[in-house]
């Protein structure tokens, strides 16, 4: 089965799957390894990232030297489709006129969704990180511990493709032995850092990504993931063959021609189309979920947006990996007798509760940096360090204004240049003709950055509803978004900030930008939630299996389940749940229970 | 409305620069004007084909006059000129890529239109009123004449502010597109983009300058 129109479905499927990043693509490919025949909606158009990616363009070989504009947010040559902050005809609001008070909404209207251009941090969340309110009295506890998560963790991490190291330090989990690729070298600035923030007794450690730094084990991985089933190794193993290793050059936002990173175009769906389960719609605008008489899930209404017409795709069960965002629409428009204010929704709580990472940055110049001997620093297409949250002994003993933690990224390296000068008329002091080409070359390279990506604490005020009149160009009720950052996050960023500056001069360096201010809500394009899963069906929408409380057919496999948002990014997690969901469908179905 | 639909903003912004300008010294020629007005183009829309390669005009027209093409070329290689790190300007179609900037429908571009264009015209006025030639025409000692007083080193003189500006924006958009090519690469010493069978982090000599050990093993 293929990529098809609207006009080629079957009569009905097991399970019908919207949104194809990276919980959609998770659940195709658990499902159909397990035999279901599924459908999957993807909003946007077909995406082949083998011949879409631009992989060795300089600046000189794209418009306005590869700086954002209005129509690429991030650039010319990011891995993001007919979306960004604003996606044509798809308007959203917000509630309040306040600049800080805006939330932002990046989307893509593509197959593999946002994976496509992601950063590929891959940090597992820890075993404090499923159970925040039983630390600290604030929020809420996942009804799910680290326990039940891990060994999804591990599958996924030798699925996709992983690189790291294990610490064995406090929450931030190893991964079983042999599981994750050899970590890069390090680069000098991240030495340098490493070296000097000992003073500060701050860690840096390396990152986990999902680059491959050496080909899959298309031998034994495909037999650990699926003992006993000879026709899912074959397949696998047909595709981690397809996947080369990182070769070292290239930004990773921009897609990866070679597959050497993940994106669900690239790991996840080639492996569940070739099961020949799978049927994938693109142009399809899912806009309800249609309810059956006898109370459950039947399908998906949705706009084939080739045609501008309403089609129809049945399934025994639907499972919903819109991104958080979309999937809290579509369940608030998903309204029926039974479901008035939108299917699920008998709490009350679609749409609640949702967060962003708390991002502020530092950017700063180190002398020791500058005039080094020239070298190739691309690596692996991103960070090859961090720093985990390390403040956990002195947040327990109330020494932080703030709870939760945050990691830091961080890029100093002799990146690409071109598309902005590489000398501020601070430091080249009006230098024209070749005295700047001299500071130019002594300059590059000595110029750092830090942010920080920390956790929110869920609060009353930051929450998704319809908008009363706003509808895209379909006639589909948009999101109306709240947002309002408490003192924690704003304690945190300062926490991040001042920490940054610390680290700058250890190393010699002073701080030149900070935006000491927190990042407006969305900015960082980790919102989770709105969807909350819980013990209690009256506190929650759905259940431990992300399953929702009403409609015991209905699944949710984005971000939206998330009660709490880790510093770590939400990916990894967002895959691990998606596969464990699929498990319990595949128990479910067996069981003949959904 | 934004900056893309509103011609009239454009034109506001203008003639502040020039009331600015005029105040200072002289009149500049009020033809600018027209040209500064925003093209009615389109940008390269949200799905563009990304593996390509492009070259300045292939998305929306350019904008320059042969004259102003002269000068931007002149001035381009004033700032990043031909020496022991690397070619001059003009011969990495630094010219082209200026234009094709001040000649996109973006806000961010057109705003930098407003400052180029006219940047440009007092350039020209400026050459002709002290050496009695267009800027491209002038020997060098000339052409550094004037961007000595424009280029920011020291303070720069209340008549001369708004040129200033002008120039440091040139010399940033210059420098974004030099350093965007290959040869601005071995000019500023990034040696990436390229397939690495490995990546072995940091030289030895590196490692020793900064007085840092691989810990990667």
């Amino acid at each position: 089965m293929p990529i098809i129109t609207s006009s080629k479905t079957k009569p009905e499927y097991d399970v019908a799957i919207v949104g194809s990043g990276a919980g959609g693509g998770q659940m195709a490919f658990t499902l159909t390894m397990a035999g279901l025949k599924c459908v999957m909606l993807e909003a946007g158009r077909n995406y082949v990232p083998e011949t879409e990616t631009a992989m060795f363009q300089r600046p000189e070989h794209t418009p306005l030297m590869n700086t954002p504009t209005p129509d690429k947010h991030m650039g010319f040559t990011d891995a993001t489709v007919d979306g960004g902050w604003e996606v044509p005809g798809e308007p959203y609001t917000q509630a309040s006129n306040s600049e800080e008070e805006k939330f932002w909404w990046w989307r893509s209207r593509m197959l593999g969704g946002r994976t496509n251009h992601w950063g590929r941090m891959s940090l597992r969340n820890g075993p404090y990180d499923f159970k925040p309110r039983s630390r600290d009295g604030l929020g809420f506890d996942w009804p799910i511990g680290y326990d039940d998560v891990e060994p999804y963790y591990t599958k996924v991490e030798m699925l996709i493709g992983v690189y790291g190291t294990n610490e064995g330090l406090e929450n931030t989990p190893n991964s079983p032995e042999g599981v994750l690729l050899p970590a890069p070298k390090g680069r000098a600035s991240e030495l340098y850092l490493q070296k000097h923030a000992k003073k500060l007794h701050i860690p840096v450690i390396s990152i986990h990504r999902a680059v491959l730094t050496r080909p899959l084990d298309a031998e034994n991985i495909p037999k650990k993931l699926y003992p006993g089933n000879p026709a899912a190794q074959r397949i696998i193993a047909d595709s981690m063959r397809m996947r080369a290793a990182c070769f070292w050059a290239t930004d990773c936002h921009r897609g990866c021609s070679i597959r050497a990173n993940y994106q669900s175009t690239t790991v996840h769906l080639p492996p569940a189309l070739a099961t020949g389960n799978l049927d994938i719609i693109p142009n399809a605008h899912a806009r309800e979920v249609t309810l059956g008489k006898d109370g459950k899930a039947n399908g998906l209404l949705y706009i084939d947006k080739t045609t501008g017409r309403e089609e129809r795709v049945k399934a025994r069960a639907v499972v919903l990996a819109a991104s958080s965002g979309e999937t809290v629409r579509l369940l608030l428009n998903s309204k029926s007798a039974r479901f008035p204010e939108g299917i699920g929704n008998d709490s009350g709580l679609v749409g609640k509760y949702v967060m962003d990472s708390v991002g502020a940055s530092v950017g700063g110049h180190v002398p020791a940096f500058e005039n080094l001997p020239p070298h190739n620093e691309d690596g692996a297409g991103g960070p090859h360090f961090y720093i985990p949250w390390w403040l956990y002994k002195e947040q327990h003993a109330g020494k932080l204004n703030f709870a939760r933690g945050y990691h830091t990224e961080f890029n100093g390296t002799r990146a690409m240049p071109g598309g902005r000068s590489p000398l501020g008329d601070d430091l080249g002091k009006g230098a024209y003709g070749t005295k700047f080409k001299e500071e130019a070359r002594r300059y590059y390279g000595s110029f750092v950055g830090y942010t920080c990506r920390g956790e929110q604490v869920p609060n009353e005020n930051c929450f998704a509803d319809l908008d009363p009149s706003v509808k895209d160009k379909w006639g589909i009720p948009v999101l109306r978004w709240h947002w309002k950052w408490s003192d924690n996050e704003r304690n945190m960023a300062a926490h991040a900030a001042k920490t940054f500056t610390a680290l700058i001069e250890a190393m010699g360096g002073t701080a030149r930008s900070s935006k000491v201010a927190i990042e407006n809500g969305g900015r960082v394009i980790h919102e989770v939630g709105g969807a909350m899963m819980g013990d209690d069906a009256k506190k929650s929408v759905c259940n431990g299996w992300n399953q929702v409380w009403q409609v015991k057919n209905l699944f949710l496999c984005d971000a939206a389940p998330f009660p709490s948002n880790a510093d770590k990014n939400p990916t990894l997690t967002i895959m691990a749940l998606a596969w464990r969901t699929g498990d319990h469908i595949i128990e479910q179905t067996k069981k003949g229970e959904l | 409305m934004d900056d893309r639909t509103s011609p009239r903003l454009q034109r506001r912004e203008v003639l502040k620069w020039f009331a600015a300008a005029a105040a200072s010294a002289h009149l500049p020629d009020c033809c600018q004007e027209a040209q500064a007005a925003v093209p009615a183009v389109k940008g390269y829309g949200t799905d563009p084909v990304l593996a390509n390669v492009y070259k300045p005009g292939d998305f929306w027209p350019l904008t320059f006059t042969p004259e102003q093409r002269l000068a931007v070329t002149a001035l381009a290689d004033v700032v990043l000129p031909e020496d022991h790190l690397g070619p001059a300007a003009s011969t990495l179609r630094v010219p082209d890529y200026i234009d094709e900037w001040i000649s996109a429908p973006y806000p961010a571009q057109q705003k930098d239109r407003t400052a180029l264009l006219p940047g440009l015209q007092w350039l020209e006025d400026e050459s002709k009123k002290r050496f009695q030639g267009s800027f491209a025409s002038l020997p060098e000692t000339q052409k550094h004449a004037i961007c000595d007083d424009i280029c920011g080193t020291g303070t720069v003189k209340p008549q001369f502010k708004r040129a200033a500006a002008f120039f440091s924006k040139f010399r940033s958009l210059a420098a974004s597109a030099y350093y965007g090519t290959d040869a601005g690469w071995k000019a500023i010493g990034y040696v990436g983009n390229i397939s690495l069978a490995s990546f072995d982090g940091p030289p030895p000599e590196v490692l020793a300058k900064l007085g840092i050990e691989q810990t990667v093993k």
